[in-house]
């Protein structure tokens, strides 16, 4: 055996080492983002989830203005969380619809009793399919969808307080 | 952690699913029942063999008790009952989950090492390999 | 108390380590050979004796006359069962706390509960990180005490060089544990009860496989150590490649037992009927058998023809690399996987120094001595050594290919793109190759030590190919639509399994040695293991049904009739149990699938009924119940998936026979070569 060949498993082994380091100091990140963030909206037509509400569809997304859209649930604890933060934005003129994922109607009126009702549409996605068809993988997700449809932002899981003031500035700047 | 399903992203606790945080509408009948054409069916598990849960710790969404690997399920075989070809709906899975969603790595220039590591290595093996042997006699 | 004790003797396993080091280190650096350096006698100790007769085989490097003991070698066997005896009680001490659920110690707390039942708080010691690694050293230890004690057939020196390589390495995770994993940490104030055990784990797997598997890592670092020491003494032939092999096939038997045994109980408890996922831990145990399965037969090929010393040599190192390199994967947190501990990169940093330190410098040893190991007699092609290369080629391949598939995401991670490789990859590119090496098996015993004529080889094939060609008929005739790998696999099977019996014919049967029988049984196992796959994957029937009670469903040959549901209680769960009526032809049998919810921690398991008759299994699962009150079952019809299992367990089996035929053999002929010098 040639003597530089001897020394293939050690310069392996260092590869190894050094891609393992690496991943030590800069964790995976372990939520999965959509793709379609610059994109369209996919199209979809929500029947609406409470009474007296419209549900929601892509064409609502596309008159002129920007909007968060909050896919959320009556089951999910952090959505819970997040409630008073719509709130918030939602006063500050920030116009929010959402998608209720996997929920019954009278479920979801009772959370939106007991947590605030910031939204202007909430569409009933019974089967999941509209959040697949986002690419979200869980909830709560806020997506920024700007006048003309494209998707501009997806913020996974609940919005912190802290958080807020950012995604104000950036509904600002999506008209 | 940051959200419902999150909670099913604890290590040790993917098929065990906790009982707080869990949908309380059943999930759409395909997800636990067969397609009634057998073909259909078997083109449909050999797709959810090869999806990603993404909600689990590294699972198929065909071996998944996770809520949403069951409706993903559901979908897998609502469009191929309704005459959609396995890759399209992998591509449209694929278009907005990214790789991640697929086992099957794709085949492009990130992953040509991979793909081509069988042949790689056996060429290297062999060559390795036959300074092993001597000429044979006769 | 105990807790206390405990830590007490693992400080103390700890210092007898270190001391196990240095004094192995001296006492190598003492036996210098005749001709060298400085002299080696001990400084006023009794006479020097002749040592026993050893009777090398030519070509073996070692000066004629044994230089006699110095103190300090005569001081290392008692220090390595010290450590061993003080590791030992530390691991009983910690089972111990389990036991008696002492919620004062963090981890009890952590993982244990009061009204678990006592198997799953024995159990429970190592299923979780701290006990585990403390169950490693403990192995390690005991495995240094075993070589140390039973050992007779190496050189002196290369065998003190073996034991201070395996202090060497049980320093570093004695560090490890001491300071970053410490399994007798004291919480106060003390709860009032524990988190409990995760309940897929609370199952009697756990009381075997864990302990199973970690006998064959940590018996796979005896080999890493006996390749260090040799290349320290550069001391690599025949007698070195017949003391390691007994070691080696030992860790390899515990191995296989244990990826058997994980492989059954995840097919079992986790619902779905899967036996295999790829899962990075999977791997991470699949990779050192498979680089332990090149070392046992590169052994033989070292052992009795003197050939392959690098290879041999490097796989050893590579055996427990891998080793390590699980152990990391698994406590680093870096890949997601359902084994995975709950992880602290600061411990998976540290295992990555522990890592660098060892594999890095046996690989740096490698590159600096191997050279000058002269390279043994060659063969031909054509040849048993030649087969045996190939299949060291092959299971290397193999061993690239799962590394690098499992390997992979990390790296795209770092370039910031998320890729999973799974099933699909591991299967397009190791199954074709395993296919291979299967069919390497088949021919390798039947062919001549160094070299034989190509058509005389395929002469002794003809039988087997014979029945692999009417396997094939008989396959495609009564099962057309199968796939490619499964029918592949099933004829290779057929045609691999007698193959493997095919040494034993025209052979007198009761004077075959053992180790010959053991071949023969652990190819057997290969072929039969190969044959379920097969059959399992192209055979398997499933339905998935929402039923009502009083529905009768067809699933393979059987009828399954839903004739009830009703909740019952366990000792720590209740649970919700169908009873399910399986009828075929004139018999039947019932099966009680539950679905169990657990209150420490709150989770909900489903627990499937099997049952396994002489042709396969009937694997049933009950899941919820939807609104209208009818219930989600999961049947499946797995004909002869046991032989998955029975295959692996053969495997093992014709291992623990060449051990023992080996081991007694060695035995006989030392028995009578004291005879002899006696009479």
């Amino acid at each position: 055996m040639r003597r530089g060949l001897l020394w293939i498993p050690l310069a392996v082994f260092v590869l190894l080492l050094a891609v393992a380091a690496f991943t030590l100091r800069h964790p995976a990140d372990p939520t999965i983002a959509s793709r379609l963030v610059g994109k369209p909206m996919p199209d979809f037509a929500l029947a609406p989830s409470q009474p007296g509400r419209p549900g929601l569809a892509t064409a609502d997304l596309k008159r002129g203005q920007p909007r968060l859209v909050n896919v959320f649930a009556s089951w999910c604890i952090p959505c819970r969380i997040e409630a008073p933060v719509l709130t918030m934005l939602k006063e500050r003129g920030v116009p929010i619809d959402a998608i209720a994922v996997r929920d019954r109607a009278e479920d979801v009126a009772r959370f939106l009793a007991e947590n605030g009702d910031p939204f202007d549409r909430i569409g009933d996605d019974p089967r999941t399919r509209v959040q697949f068809a986002l690419g979200s993988s869980g909830v709560p997700e806020t997506f920024l969808v700007d006048g003309k449809g494209i998707i501009r932002l997806q913020h996974i899981g609940p919005i912190a307080p802290q958080e807020a003031d950012e995604l104000y500035r950036a509904w600002r700047s999506a008209k | 952690m940051r959200r419902a399903t999150a909670g099913l992203a604890l290590a040790f606790l993917l098929v065990a699913a906790p009982l707080a945080a869990q949908p309380t509408m059943p999930s759409s009948p395909l997800a636990f029942t067969q397609l009634p054409d057998p073909k259909q069916e078997a083109e449909a598990k050999a797709l959810m063999e090869t999806l990603r849960c993404l909600v689990c710790q590294g699972q198929s969404i065909a071996d998944s008790n996770a809520d949403m690997a069951a409706d993903m399920r559901a979908l897998v075989r609502e469009r191929i009952q309704a005459g959609e070809k396995p890759e399209a709906i992998r591509r449209w899975l694929i278009e907005r989950y990214g790789e991640y969603v697929s086992y099957r790595p794709p085949v492009e220039p990130l992953t040509w090492p991979l793909w081509g590591a069988p042949l790689v290595l056996l060429a290297l093996g062999l060559f390795l390999a036959r300074g092993r042997f001597r000429k044979a006699r006769g | 108390m105990i807790a206390e004790a405990g830590l007490a003797a693992l400080w103390l396993a700890a210092a007898f380590s270190l001391l196990q080091f240095l004094a192995g280190w001296m006492a190598v650096a003492q036996f210098v050979p005749a001709g060298g350096g400085e002299g080696d006698h001990s400084a006023g100790g009794p006479p020097p004796h002749p040592t026993m007769g050893r009777h090398e085989s030519a070509g073996h490097t070692v000066s004629v006359e044994e230089p006699a003991p110095s103190d300090v070698a005569r001081l290392v066997r008692p220090i390595v069962v010290a450590q061993a005896v003080f590791a030992g009680l530390a691991f009983l001490l910690l089972i111990q706390l389990f036991l008696r659920t002492d919620l004062s110690v963090e981890l009890v707390a952590a993982n244990s509960h009061s009204m678990k039942p006592w198997l799953y708080k024995f159990a429970g010691a190592w299923g979780n990180h701290e006990g585990s690694m403390l169950l490693w050293v403990t192995v390690l230890a005991v495995a240094g005490a075993a070589v140390a004690l039973l050992e007779r057939s190496l050189n002196e020196r290369t065998l003190l060089a073996t034991l201070a390589a395996q202090a060497f390495i049980g320093l570093g995770f004695y560090a490890f544990l001491l300071f970053a994993s410490n399994p007798f940490r004291r919480l106060v104030p003390a709860p009032i009860e524990g988190n409990g055990l995760n309940p897929l784990l609370q199952d009697p797997g756990l009381a075997f496989h864990p302990p199973t598997l970690y006998f064959g890592y940590v018996g796979v670092s005896i080999a890493f150590s006996f390749a260090v020491g040799a290349l320290v003494t550069r001391d690599v032939g025949p007698a070195f490649a017949r003391a390691m092999r007994p070691w080696v096939l030992a860790a390899w038997i515990f191995l296989t037992i244990g990826i058997t045994a994980g492989s059954y109980w995840a097919y079992y408890e986790l619902g779905w009927g899967g036996w295999w996922f790829w899962d990075p831990v999977e791997n991470a145990s699949l990779m050192p058998w498979l680089a332990a399965t090149a070392l046992l037969h590169s052994v033989t090929v070292l052992a009795t023809r003197d050939s392959l010393r690098a290879w041999t040599v490097m796989l050893a190192v590579v055996a427990f690399s891998m080793s390590m390199i699980g152990t990391f994967l698994v406590r680093s947190g870096i890949l997601t996987s359902v084994h995975a501990f709950a992880v602290d990169p600061r411990r998976g940093a540290f295992i990555l120094i522990l890592l660098a330190l060892y594999i890095g410098g046996a690989l740096t040893l490698f590159g600096l001595r191997v050279g000058t190991v002269k390279e043994g007699s060659q063969f031909e092609v054509v040849s048993r050594e030649g087969a045996l290369v190939l299949n060291n080629l092959l299971l290397t391949v193999l061993l690239g290919l799962v590394l690098i598939g499992t390997l992979y995401p990390l790296v795209t991670e770092a370039m910031g793109v998320k890729v999973s490789v799974g099933p699909p990859y591991f299967n397009s590119a190791a199954g074709p190759i395993a296919l291979l090496l299967v069919l390497a098996m088949a021919a390798g015993p039947l062919l001549r030590w160094r070299r034989d004529r190509l058509k005389e080889a395929l002469r002794r094939l003809a039988v087997p190919t014979a029945i692999g060609l009417i396997a094939v008929t008989l396959v495609l005739l009564l099962a057309p639509g199968i796939g490619l790998l499964p029918l592949l696999g099933l004829i290779l099977a057929f045609a691999v399994g007698a193959a493997s019996v095919a040494p034993l014919w025209k052979r007198n049967l009761r004077r075959t040695p053992l180790f010959v029988w053991g071949m023969v049984v652990a190819h057997l196992g290969i072929a039969v293991s190969l044959a379920g796959m097969a059959s399992e994957s192209a055979f398997t029937k499933e339905r998935l049904l929402a039923a009502r009670v009083g529905d009768t469903v067809a699933v393979g040959p059987y009828h399954v009739r839903f004739a009830a549901v009703e909740p019952i209680a366990g000792p720590n769960w209740t649970a919700i149990e169908a009873t399910l009526v399986a009828t075929r032809g004139g018999s039947s049998f019932t099966l009680h699938p539950q679905s169990r919810m657990f209150s420490a921690p709150p989770t909900e398991t489903s627990e499937t009924a099997i049952e396994t008759v002489l042709d396969g299994q009937l694997y049933t699962v009950l899941g919820k119940s939807d609104e209208t009150g009818r219930w989600q079952l999961r049947l499946w019809w797995k004909p002869f998936v046991t032989l998955i299992w029975l295959g692996g367990f053969l495997v093992g089996l014709g291992g623990f026979l060449a051990l023992v035929g080996r081991v007694w053999r060695a035995w006989r002929s030392r028995r009578r070569s004291l005879e002899e010098a006696w009479a």
